[in-house]
């Protein structure tokens, strides 16, 4: 059972605390999306054995929805930090690179 | 015939002697037995029938690995099945049943299997119950489930406690052998917080059992310096029958404590578990000892070595009392020693490998006991029991040279490490050519959140036999865990002869024929033999992953624990590979089953989920509601009077409703605040509507969409002033719908200014409904609620009756209706009032169930009837509802979707039965024609179906393909084992289809 730390209140808190969202940063597409674009952002998700960015929500502590950044197939976890963004911070991106040598996040030019 | 020896047995007393039944017979053990052994101690050898072939069987194991003997234990009212006698303490008025066996255990029918066997091998029931199919359900499978299987499932609820507690640990050692200990100490020492769990009643493992006769002594005194070393810091904690299941993530580990099994008492629990976050974890769970494959090895007697020595030392008592040694490695002679020394006679230990010059067979050379190298076994002879041995070359077919008379048969073909807990988080395995075992590989250790490994393996599991040896490891491994160093003090632990070299023999003899083959087990829990897996191979099953379930190798209870090596050499000869290249199975969780009533705890009864109540509730009880539960609350279902069916009530609330008044809880409906500058941009993404044009002071009804397009809430938004809408959603939707709205705040447009807040319990809501409901509100004084100050669709703050309040027109059964939100601490006071005001007016309280009918006569939908997860607004006809003029909301590209907008859909319409008849909730209907392939095909679905009080017949709602274009068609719903009820479509709206009643 996974531990995570919430970035908005500093609980680490057990799995049984959070709810799982899913992929994070997805680009939301409306009205004015094609069908192949739409199908992608409603239905398309990666499922990577390695470091993946997820979302969580502290939905038994304060409520808040953060990213972990989290090796799948290690379960290290590389942090965490809050969903008000479009992208992780440049150090975890660091801290996966040291692991995953020339790793980029989803949708990030290499 | 007790087999119990006069003397030794360190574990009994045998001045508490304990009474016992099996299968009604009543015997006596001590104080210290197992079942098994005073099973054993008492001369019962036969105490079950295998799960296939019916086969007798008998005791194999001293531990948790054991296969055979299970029983059900308990008087019939708490039976507890296929518990392992091996690991069931005694104690006095135990009571055990032997399983899968009928008439009795000594004359079962089902044996009948055994002469049939060569027609049920591997996949039998696969390639031969597949037709005629319907025989499978009526004829196979009950006989089948009566033959195969274990015990009995207990009859009543189980009477007895359970918890559920909490921990921490730096470290938790898992095993209280020496290797257990040491790594504990090591670890204490360094000041950690250290908590070490053994499955059995007792510490030291096998460490006393194993040592040679002039150093058990020196053996105890080691377990004793180690436990009182322990003892004495206070940072470590130590727990005996209690068991490691499985290791998770992160360092979670839950661990299974037998309370009080042993000492049955009224007050204590019978069994914890134990939900630990450990920093690290030390796997000291030993070794377990391999049975070799040799015809007949199942029969009763033929027990492993080393489990022989368990009962020997630890209970005094001996499985025979002629007993031959089968063995591949020098240990097995420590058992031939011990049997020796006990007064037992050992005729020979047959040693498969060419020579046996190790320090241990000299020893047994020198106690008179014939050692027979380069031998094997032929066939085990005996029906019911071992009566003697048949010897053979070891490399050959398996010509008879020698045959024996013996009544129990020790069996010994190498150790196996315990790794199941290091692989239940993904540690890898390496398998070790010299000694044909799998090992923890070090360097592919499960890791933590910070990625570093968080379990350690030490002693036995690791690979590491000899006591000294393990010690040594665990010393290591211990003060690793704890980040500290090896303690120099450490007691001493006595050393042992070196020991040869085993010699991997998985086939006993070599050159076996098949008729030998077809008559050696596996997995005697599951009945699996060499011939078995043989056949799988030959079949194609060349993963074990495949051969595993098509043989069901190592799917019993015991998880293979003594045959998953075994099966897959044999798998791996079959396929002419190495047995690293065939590879293991996961081991998964749990290491051992743990009961049932520990993973429930004390979540049962009403702390099985908390219930939620409304301020009104106990007056809703003490009318004598019967009640509907809806998402965690509940609800009055109907208020039956006196000798009134629910049927009776229900009518009764509606025609109240519909001719004067009736009264309604609506408090559970949910409240959720959303205020802020940006609000009514937010609610337009949420709502299908447009809300934000909403004036305050009045009232909206929306539909909330998921981002796929299908309907997920429905509710009444009231614009309570320029940046604040309070929305209404269903019941069982409030934390879901609230929780909807955070993740698009939080996660999407976090950048708007708005909050919300769930009030949903902050406010008692009462609806007041029917012609004469603003006469009852008005008898109250306080407020205007003339249609003029209150228009349909309004809300107005006032006074009522002295109450603060907030008054909503708004309603949901097409009446007059007032829906009143008052603060929840004085909600029960203003129901009380408006009760007593209502008597005069004929007012009834009315219960969700006149609720539904109510508003289906209206053909308002439900969510959750009209709507499942796969309905969008359109399809109900609600696109008035859905807003032309935004460019965006919640779900709606999807509704732009290709399958959405087809014209075949299925769409909401009313039906009307010839007959008046009330059709089936969910009733399907078809179409005369059929498709292209024949079939008749489905075009409809009843959603919502009632009888009508106000109608005086049944009305239903449908979702019909194309419905709304086939007004007046009558269609068929097809009824199992009655005629079908043919119904005519019609407009949802049955009653007040103006709408003129509720706007008054």
């Amino acid at each position: 059972m996974l531990k995570l730390r919430c970035p908005c209140c500093g609980l680490v808190a057990d799995e049984t605390e959070l709810s799982p969202g899913g992929e994070a940063h997805l680009v939301r597409r409306g009205p004015e999306a094609e069908d192949d674009a739409f199908e992608a952002y409603l239905f398309l998700r990666d499922n990577p054995k390695g470091p993946h960015l997820e979302r969580w929500r502290h939905a038994y502590g304060c409520g808040k929805w953060f990213i972990a950044a989290r090796d799948t197939a290690t379960m290290e976890v590389f942090g965490t930090y809050p969903a008000q963004t479009k992208g992780p911070p440049a150090e975890i991106v660091d801290k996966i690179r040291d692991r995953v040598p020339g790793w980029t996040a989803p949708g990030e030019a290499t | 015939m007790s087999r119990r020896l006069t003397s030794g047995g360190r574990y009994i007393d045998r001045s508490a002697p304990q009474g016992f039944t099996f299968d009604g017979t009543t015997f006596e053990g001590y104080a210290g037995d197992t079942l098994a052994s005073a099973l054993l101690g008492a001369g019962v050898t036969l105490v079950g029938r295998s799960f296939k072939y019916h086969r007798p069987r008998g005791i194999l194991a001293a531990g948790p690995e054991e296969p055979n003997a299970l029983v059900a234990l308990g008087p019939k009212e708490r039976t507890e099945p296929n518990q392992r006698a091996t690991t069931t303490e005694l104690f006095d008025g135990l009571t055990a049943r032997s399983q899968n066996r009928w008439p009795s255990l000594k004359h079962d029918v089902g044996a009948l299997n055994q002469a049939v066997s060569k027609f049920l091998p591997a996949g039998f029931y696969y390639k031969t119950f597949i037709q005629p199919r319907h025989a499978w359900k009526h004829l196979f499978e009950p006989i089948i489930r009566r033959s195969a299987g274990l015990g009995p499932a207990p009859t009543h609820a189980d009477p007895d406690e359970y918890e559920h507690l909490y921990d921490t640990a730096d470290v938790l050692v898992a095993g209280g052998g020496v290797a257990g200990l040491t790594a504990a100490l090591a670890a204490g020492r360094a000041g950690k917080r250290v908590l070490l769990v053994e499955q059995m009643p007792h510490w030291g493992g096998r460490l006393v059992t194993d040592a040679l006769p002039d150093a058990k002594e020196e053996a105890g005194e080691t377990v004793a310096a180690l436990l009182s070393a322990l003892e004495a810091l206070p940072n470590v904690h130590l727990r005996t029958r209690t068991m490691c299941a499985g290791i998770y993530d992160h360092g979670y580990v839950l661990c299974h404590e037998r309370v009080s099994d042993h000492a049955p008492a009224a007050g204590i629990p019978r069994h914890r578990l134990w939900k630990v976050r450990a920093g690290q974890i030390v796997v000291a769970t030993g070794a377990i000892e391999r049975p070799i494959a040799f015809p007949m090895n199942d029969l009763p007697g033929v027990m492993l070595a080393g489990a022989v020595r368990d009962y020997v030392e630890c209970y005094g008592v001996t499985p025979g009392d002629t007993v031959v040694i089968v063995t591949n490695n020098d240990d097995a002679y420590r058992t031939a020693l011990s049997l020796k020394a006990a007064g037992i006679a050992v005729p020979a230990v047959v040693d498969a490998r060419g020579a046996a010059d190790g320090a241990l067979p000299a020893m047994a050379r020198a106690a008179g006991i014939d050692v027979r190298t380069g031998q094997g076994v032929a066939k085990v002879l005996g029906k019911t029991g071992v009566e003697g041995v048949q010897l053979c070359a070891q490399g050959s077919a398996g010509e008879v040279t020698d045959t024996i008379a013996c009544d129990a048969v020790a069996v010994s073909g190498g150790w196996s490490p315990a790794v199941n807990l290091w692989s239940h988080c993904g540690g890898k395995l390496r398998w070790r050519e010299d000694a044909a075992w799998f090992e923890p590989d070090a360097d592919k250790a499960p890791t933590g959140a910070d990625g570093r490994a968080f379990v350690a393996v030490c002693g036995a599991a690791n690979g590491r036999m000899g006591a000294r040896d393990a010690a040594t490891d665990a010393a290591g491994v211990g003060a690793a865990a704890a980040g500290g160093e090896v303690p120099g003090d450490l007691p001493g632990v006595p050393d042992a002869p070196e020991e040869a070299p085993l010699e991997p023999v998985w086939l006993m003899p070599a050159d076996a024929q098949i008729e030998a083959r077809e008559k050696m087990w596996l997995d005697f829990q599951n009945d699996v033999k060499v011939s078995d897996v043989e056949l799988a191979a030959r079949e194609g099953f060349e993963s074990v992953e495949h051969t595993k379930r098509y043989t069901t190798l190592g799917m019993a209870t015991d998880q293979g624990k003594t045959s998953n090596i075994n099966g897959l050499a044999i798998l791996a000869k079959a396929l002419d590979e190495g047995v690293p290249q065939v590879g293991t199975t996961t081991f998964r969780p749990p290491w051992t089953p743990l009961s049932f009533g520990s993973i429930v705890g004390e979540a049962k009864g009403s702390a099985f989920q908390p219930l939620r109540r409304t301020p009104m509730d106990s007056w809703h009880e003490a009318r004598g509601a019967t009640w509907e539960p809806v998402g965690h609350w509940r609800r009055p279902y109907c208020y039956p009077r006196r000798a009134e069916s629910a049927e009776e009530a229900v009518e009764r609330e509606v025609l109240a409703v519909r001719n004067h008044v009736g009264i309604l809880d609506a408090s559970t409906l949910g409240k959720i605040l959303v205020r802020g500058p940006d609000a009514g941009r937010f609610v337009d993404m949420l709502y299908t509507n447009m809300m934000s044009t909403l004036k305050p002071g009045r009232c909206r009804y929306g539909l909330m969409c998921s981002e796929n397009g299908f309907l997920m809430d429905d509710g009444v938004v009231a614009r309570i002033d320029e940046q604040t809408f309070l929305c209404h959603t269903t019941t069982g939707g409030a934390d879901r719908i609230h929780a909807w709205m955070e993740d698009w705040l939080q996660c999407e447009w976090w950048d708007w200014k708005v909050h919300t807040v769930n009030l949903t319990e902050a406010w008692g809501q009462i609806a007041v409904a029917g012609p004469k409901a603003r006469k009852v509100l008005e008898s109250l004084g306080g407020m205007d609620l003339s249609a003029e100050a209150l228009p349909f669709m309004g809300w107005a703050d006032g006074t009522l009756g002295g109450f603060d309040v907030r008054v909503y027109r708004i309603s949901f059964s097409g009446e007059l209706s007032f829906e009143i939100a008052v603060r929840a601490g004085q909600a029960r006071a203003l129901w009380d009032r408006l009760v007593a005001a209502g008597d005069a007016h004929g007012m009834a309280p009315y219960g969700t169930e006149a609720l539904h009918v109510l508003r289906a006569e209206k053909g308002f939908i439900m969510i959750g009837d009209e709507s499942d997860g796969t309905v969008i607004p359109q399809d109900l006809g609600l696109d008035w509802a859905i807003s032309k003029k935004k460019d965006d909301y919640l779900g709606k590209r999807a509704q732009a979707r290709m399958h959405m907008t087809d014209a075949g859909r299925w769409r909401l319409v009313g039906l009307e039965t010839l007959e008046g008849e009330v059709l089936p909730d969910g009733a399907y209907a078809v179409s005369n024609e059929k498709d292209e392939w024949g079939n008749t095909r489905t075009i409809g679905r009843v959603t919502s179906s009632y009888r009508s009080p106000t109608l005086n017949r049944g009305i239903a709602m449908a979702l019909v393909e194309k419905g709304p274009e086939r007004m007046g068609e009558v269609i068929d719903f097809p009824i199992p084992g009655a005629d079908p009820i043919a119904a005519r479509i019609v407009s949802p709206v049955f009653y007040d289809p103006e709408g003129e009643k509720q706007n008054v």
